[in-house]
């Protein structure tokens, strides 16, 4: 019975965190009057110089603007410096922001702002630090003993990184990427989590963030690439020599592909999970129905659901095909 | 499209973030949760292998004290066997000089009883012609006294004879 009642007290739980987003989502819509749900979802999803959580005067938290420019160097202020008291956005000290970049006297400068990604970032590695450091903890103290609390929650899943996707996708080196994969899996792993919590960055379905997670893994697979990888890339062994020269490209245009297509798939399925989300959610400011409202935060509730899922498996896929192209780069082409 | 646009400042910080992740967690979380894990594993395939080592260990002894039993048993049946055999041996033997034994006494019996047999009628046939003559002699000397007597006498001779 108190298991049941708990599982009850969950639900409303859940419910009550969907519905608290779903009001800090109607604030925003009331604000301009007329309601412009791709506006608004754009607005959601992309990066932002403020966080905003809801309206009125706690409601926004200004994160610090960082720029670079030749002529001034390097300044920090606060982002609510571009914002009056109602809201509107104005100039400061020659700084003007416009759609989430900043000009100085009208040319762009080098903005290195904690923006509400960076934000994420930043809470995201610190959530990772905290955790798998304590996990980590765990394991020296109770070495040579059974495993315990949050080491024995993060041991099956490193176990699984290692011998489902690492090891037989890589081979006998394995060890070598081994932190590298890790770390990436856990922090794709996390930072979709964290995203879907009411109010946070779209920080994983930003493709800088997936940009720069793919260029590392472009960086790692061809500087370990081998000369069995190399050799056939440029000349491309047991093929007649005109099909050589037609192969050529498009196996150099394929060193590219792998991580752009790494790139493009964490930040489209992200990102497409939220504005799936946040369209559900617009249909009742659209119809302006409880009823629909209603059934939508039900959708909503089963989305979210399978955002979680989706949390997973593009952690998965990710890490997954960074070990296969690691593989192909490092295999040893015996069979030629 | 600014959707698809990748801002500088989150790069910079991404790529700051994300290597400096790289380093602290390899060194400090996944180099201590990698070898705890390799030396759990180790440790369990090597009590794996020692239990299977014992239980071979023990299937080898229990066969081995299997063999020896058989073999006690076996060396058992055939001192019984042994024994029985000479037991009957023994036996028989014994029954065998038992009757020659008698049969040795009994022919001595018999030859002993024959030969006694023999003295004894020898004696008492000799006893007997003596007691004849002498009866006869005094039959005669009674008897024939007179002629007439013997007279008669011969005459029943005669007729003895006539009748046989």
């Amino acid at each position: 019975m108190s298991a049941f009642s708990h599982k009850i007290t969950r639900f409303f739980l859940v419910l009550a965190l969907l519905f608290s987003s779903v009001f800090s989502y109607a604030a925003d819509a009331s604000e301009g009057g007329e309601f412009n749900a791709s506006e608004v979802i754009l607005h959601h999803v992309m990066d932002d110089h403020i966080w905003h959580f809801w309206d009125g005067h706690y409601g926004t938290l200004y994160l610090p603007v960082i720029v670079y420019s030749s002529e001034r160097g390097l300044e920090i202020f606060s982002s609510k410096n571009f914002y009056d008291d109602h809201h509107n956005a104005v100039a400061y000290n020659g700084y003007t922001l416009d759609h989430g970049h900043i000009y100085l006297n009208g040319n762009s400068v080098f903005d290195i702002s904690i923006t509400k990604n960076v934000a994420m970032l930043f809470i995201n590695a610190a959530l990772l630090m905290v955790l798998l450091l304590a996990a980590a903890k765990g394991a020296k103290q109770n070495a040579g003993k059974a495993p315990k609390g949050l080491q024995s929650f993060f041991e099956p899943i490193v176990v699984f990184v290692r011998d489902e996707i690492v090891k037989p996708n890589i081979g006998h080196h394995y060890e070598k990427y081994l932190p590298y994969l890790l770390t990436l899996f856990f922090f794709i792993l996390f930072g979709n989590l964290l995203g879907l919590l009411p109010g946070a960055g779209n920080m994983t379905g930003n493709i800088a963030v997936t940009m720069t997670l793919a260029v590392f893994t472009f960086i790692i697979t061809n500087v370990s690439g081998n000369k069995a990888y190399w050799s056939h890339i440029f000349w491309t062994p047991g093929v007649p020599l005109p099909l050589r020269i037609v192969i050529l490209p498009v196996e150099i245009v394929g060193i590219f592909t792998k991580p752009f297509s790494l790139m493009i798939r964490l930040f489209v399925a992200i990102t497409a999970g939220h504005i799936v989300l946040l369209s559900l959610i617009s249909l009742a400011f659209i119809f302006q129905s409880v009823t629909v409202g209603f059934i939508s935060s039900l959708i909503v509730l089963f989305i979210n659901l399978i955002e979680i899922l989706v949390a997973g498996i593009q952690a998965y896929v990710f890490t997954l095909f960074t070990s296969v192209y690691i593989g192909m780069a490092t295999a040893d082409h015996d069979h030629h | 499209m600014d959707l698809l646009t990748p801002g500088t400042g989150l790069i910079f910080w991404q790529a700051i973030v994300f290597l400096l992740l790289v380093l602290l967690l390899s060194r400090l979380a996944w180099k201590p949760i990698l070898s705890s894990l390799k030396e759990r594993e180790q440790s369990i395939q090597s009590a794996l292998d020692t239990a299977e080592k014992a239980r071979a260990e023990m299937t080898r002894l229990q066969a081995d004290n299997e063999k020896l039993l058989r073999e006690a048993r076996e060396e058992r049946d055939k001192m019984l066997k042994e024994a029985r055999e000479v037991t009957n041996r023994m036996k028989e033997e014994a029954q065998l000089d038992a009757k020659k034994a008698a049969d040795k006494i009994i022919d001595d019996a018999r030859a002993a009883i024959q030969i006694e047999k023999q003295a004894a009628m020898k004696d008492v046939r000799t006893q007997v012609a003596m007691f004849s003559l002498q009866v006869a002699e005094r039959l005669m000397k009674k008897n024939l006294s007179t002629d007439k007597a013997q007279k008669e006498l011969v005459e029943e001779f005669i007729k003895d004879l006539k009748v046989n």
